[in-house]
């Protein structure tokens, strides 16, 4: 039951996100050019209506559909891996267009293509998790 | 109903984000797409080599749900909620991108020089691929997130580190296509 909930839940992430053209190179493109605000309006609404819900959920205590506490857990804290992480994140994101969600809306829309990149972020996962410890965090 | 042929505005998808946020919130759940790649690293049998792949991969079981539903959600959004797949981006972009090689700018949803089947037969769109996928695996696991970890679900929670990441995500970016592309294209 539970597994139907989640898949139901991702399809229409997958929807949104194709629809949006938040899955679209082009789209990311034109953001990092500083060309429209289609992209920043998405960020921004959806950023805007998720602290309403998260700020809400914990002020007021809100219980999960199942009755238990929701709970987030901070962020370790830290400076250097966020930066340099994001900063190696946003390269790739630029180049290939696609984050780790899209990337996956894209093989459902056909792209075979986008394969190459997915199976590459596998690659690059594995590669953090190997030289982890040599890096600063 | 016609609107839900045409792309949709940001209005409506960025509430829709916050909404799919939501519900992940209300099930117990957190929304973050990169884990799964670290997940499908264990599945692999990436903890053999790193104990960081050494993970009970099936409490992560409900994520890679919600991965195989946004591969289901592309197929339907784009084989049966669109009429066109043109991304009607700005037309100073597709002069841009014209100049540097990209001729499918403003006629397609990704550009062929990339995405079309016979990119994969061209080693430079072939590299760049694979180059864009290590960057974009290995910094969203050293970032600790991506997007939706950190832009979405970080920021929500009004989390430090995820201010730095996501500015780190458009140091990068930027560098990428103002430094980097007029280089490589």
């Amino acid at each position: 039951m539970r597994s139907i909930i989640y898949l139901v839940i991702g399809v229409f992430f997958g929807i949104v996100m194709y629809k949006s053209e938040a899955a679209s190179w082009f789209r990311i493109y034109e953001m990092f050019q500083f060309k429209a605000f289609h992209m920043y309006g998405i960020i921004g609404s959806a950023l805007g209506m998720g602290i309403i819900v998260v700020q809400s959920i914990k002020r007021y205590k809100i219980k999960s559909f199942y009755g238990k506490q929701i709970i987030f857990i901070p962020k370790e804290k830290s400076i250097g891996r966020y930066l340099i992480g994001g900063i190696i994140f946003g390269l790739g994101w630029a180049l290939v267009g696609a984050c780790p969600g899209p990337m996956f809306t894209l093989i459902g829309a056909g792209y075979i293509p986008v394969l190459v990149v997915i199976v590459s972020a596998l690659l690059g996962t594995f590669v953090y998790g190997v030289i982890r410890h040599k890096l600063p965090h | 109903m016609d609107w839900i042929f045409e792309p949709w505005p940001w209005y409506i998808s960025g509430p829709l984000i916050a909404l799919i946020m939501f519900f992940l919130l209300m099930i117990g759940k957190n929304f973050g797409m990169s884990d799964n790649l670290r997940t499908l690293c264990s599945l692999c049998g990436a903890g053999k080599t790193s104990d960081f792949f050494k993970f009970d991969w099936k409490a992560q079981r409900w994520n890679l749900i919600v991965v195989l539903g946004a591969i289901i959600g592309g197929f339907i959004g784009s084989y049966y909620l669109s009429n066109e797949t043109a991304v009607a981006i700005n037309p100073e972009v597709i002069e841009n991108l014209q100049s540097l090689g990209f001729n499918s700018a403003g006629k397609t949803y990704l550009p062929t020089e990339l995405y079309d089947m016979s990119a994969l037969t061209h080693i430079k769109s072939v590299s760049i691929l694979i180059l864009g996928g290590l960057l974009v695996g290995f910094g969203a696991r050293y970032a600790g997130g991506c997007t939706s970890g950190h832009a979405i679900s970080g920021l929500s929670d009004l989390q430090g580190p995820s201010l730095i990441a996501v500015i780190g995500f458009f140091i990068g970016g930027i560098f990428m296509i103002h430094v980097l592309f007029p280089i490589i294209f």
